[in-house]
């Protein structure tokens, strides 16, 4: 059974009124379980309205959204996903024990299962020593980690993320990035994460999803297969062959464009901005 | 300990400003064409403050209670006026804010004339409820009405900008766990809005006092502080030092209604209080 399946999506926001703007355009997508798919795109073409279709927290103009076999809808309700936001949004009044419990509370668990279940999430990611802190305390990228252990607090099958480290430092969200992917493996998680950056995605990835703008829709996919997932892996040939690639698929041009100069590889990290 | 230290230090100020005024001032006040700029500094209108500490002392007629029990009793009976008007003010205020920030279409209607009703003058309000005293209530709950009135108003505002005050990710957040509206009240709006309402109680707090003081006055209810001014006024001439004695209860006693307000904030605001940031 597959993650997500999204069946030729169209989202159209005010519909009928002059400031009338499809947001997608027929877009199918499917996430197979485990598989960690990026959504990536310039702004405005629509990759956080696909996320939160999947998400349930808008409801498509036509098209259907399935989550782990069940409507989008069904799916929200039983809390069959985490979700991670580019602003970490911990309740200021509730120490990281607390907002990580946050989801548990609202699926009725006791106190003792709720703190239990906290506390492996916040040793999964490193900070467990912090649960008596409250989140003005921690730095962006600690504040994020909680978020993300917060997402995971339900051990939902799917993991939705909307650009979670967009707003940290390169040194941080490169480890980030490292502890996310040992998670996933480690839960077996199938992940949509939406994001800007062209190295971010092809690290993280099975698969890159690329969209364009207006009106939003998927133009390629492209299976990335690096040989490890750590700073090896980073420095791979196949790694740097896959950023090409993906920043050829967003510029539009054609796959048989002349092979890059030597000097672009080491821009690699740039954003596709 | 500090703290203590600048209350005294601002204590001694405004009697240092008392005295220092009266010491430099003109006694028959300082009159700028036809208009009064500054106040007579004489002791029928500005007696010294040992006067009106002295006076405190003595007996209020002769052979009476003296006077800072009376002033102390009175205090005490508009405290309760005070804190009954306050409680029915802020709850309805509260339900207020919740039901505007349900429906846009009670905010859009309702809000106007919350708004509206702190324009009514008080003098203007209080006949009409005075007769309600000795009917269907109390005529101390007449006066705890119009507290209320007062009372009710900045916690209806400062609460919906509360409640409104959560990040669209916020809400977002509790509509993925498929929290219905009163979870996502109970667990992200109503702690979001504490530091909203937190102030707005404070000037509740005042309101209700000069709601009471003004309301006694005005309807005519003996046996609070209000009440005491003005008998006391009238013996301004011969006795300046007495009325002061009443307005010094009714300053303390706005200052005793704001302490117990914020009292309320120690035991809510815990996260508020260590802010140093670890760097990790």
């Amino acid at each position: 059974m597959s993650a997500v399946v999204v069946d030729k999506v169209t989202k159209t926001f005010n519909r009928g009124r002059t400031d009338e703007v499809t947001a997608l355009s027929e877009v199918d997508l499917t996430v197979a379980d485990g598989e960690l798919v990026s959504l990536i795109g310039p702004s405005g073409c629509g990759k956080s309205t696909l996320l939160r279709l999947i998400a349930d927290l808008i409801q498509p103009s036509t098209g259907t959204v399935t989550v782990a076999g069940q409507s989008a809808g069904q799916a929200r309700k039983e809390q069959a996903y985490g979700i991670a936001f580019q602003q970490a949004g911990l309740f200021e009044w509730r120490t990281v024990l607390r907002n990580v419990e946050l989801p548990l509370e609202l699926r009725g668990l006791s106190k003792r299962e709720r703190k239990a279940r906290a506390e492996e999430m916040l040793t999964l990611v490193g900070l467990e020593d912090f649960a008596g802190h409250y989140p003005a305390q921690l730095s962006g990228g600690m504040q994020q980690r909680v978020a993300i252990a917060r997402a995971l607090a339900v051990q939902p099958p799917l993991l939705l993320m909307d650009e979670p480290f967009g707003a940290l430092d390169e040194m941080t969200r490169e480890r980030l990035q490292s502890e996310l992917l040992g998670i996933c493996t480690q839960t077996g998680t199938s992940t949509v994460f939406v994001t800007h950056s062209i190295s971010e995605a092809v690290f993280l990835s099975n698969r890159v999803v690329v969209m364009s703008a207006r009106p939003g829709r998927i133009t390629a996919s492209i299976t990335v297969d690096l040989p490890s997932r750590d700073d090896a892996g980073r420095q791979s040939p196949a790694f740097f062959e896959k950023i090409t690639e993906v920043r050829q698929a967003l510029r539009g041009t054609p796959a048989a464009a002349p092979p890059p100069r030597a000097s672009e590889g080491a821009a690699a990290g740039t954003d596709a901005r | 300990m500090k703290r203590a230290l600048y209350v005294l230090l601002g204590l001694a100020v405004a009697a240092a400003l008392w005295e220092g005024y009266k010491a430099v001032g003109n006694p028959d006040g300082t009159v700028l064409f036809g208009v009064r700029i500054l106040p007579r500094a004489d002791d029928l209108s500005m007696p010294h403050l040992w006067t009106v500490l002295e006076r405190l002392g003595r007996p209020e007629l002769t052979g009476g209670r003296p006077v800072w029990i009376v002033v102390a009793s009175a205090c005490l009976f508009t405290l309760g006026i005070t804190a009954a008007g306050f409680v029915i003010g802020a709850l309805i205020g509260l339900l207020l804010a919740v039901a505007m920030e349900r429906f846009r279409i009670v905010e859009r209607g309702l809000l106007p004339y919350v708004i509206l009703s702190q324009t009514v003058p008080l003098v203007a309000l209080a006949p009409l409820v005075a007769g309600w005293g000795g009917t269907i209530m109390p005529p101390w709950a007449v006066v705890s009405v119009i507290a209320a009135y007062l009372a009710f108003f900045p916690v209806a505002v400062g609460m919906l900008r509360g409640l409104q005050s959560p990040s669209a990710s916020g809400v977002e957040l509790m509509r993925s766990y498929a929290a219905g509206w009163w979870r996502t009240l109970v667990k992200l709006r109503f702690p979001s809005a504490l530091p909203y309402l937190f102030p707005a109680l404070r000037l509740a707090g005042a309101a209700a006092v000069v709601g009471a003081v003004v309301g006694e006055i005005s309807t005519g209810t003996r046996g609070g502080i209000g009440r005491l001014i003005i008998e006391y006024s009238r013996e301004a001439t011969s006795d300046p030092a007495k009325v002061y004695t009443a307005m010094l209860g009714a300053a303390v006693l706005g200052l005793v209604v704001a302490g117990l307000v914020s009292l309320l904030e120690l035991p809510l605001m815990r996260h508020r209080r260590h802010v140093e940031v670890v760097t990790l």
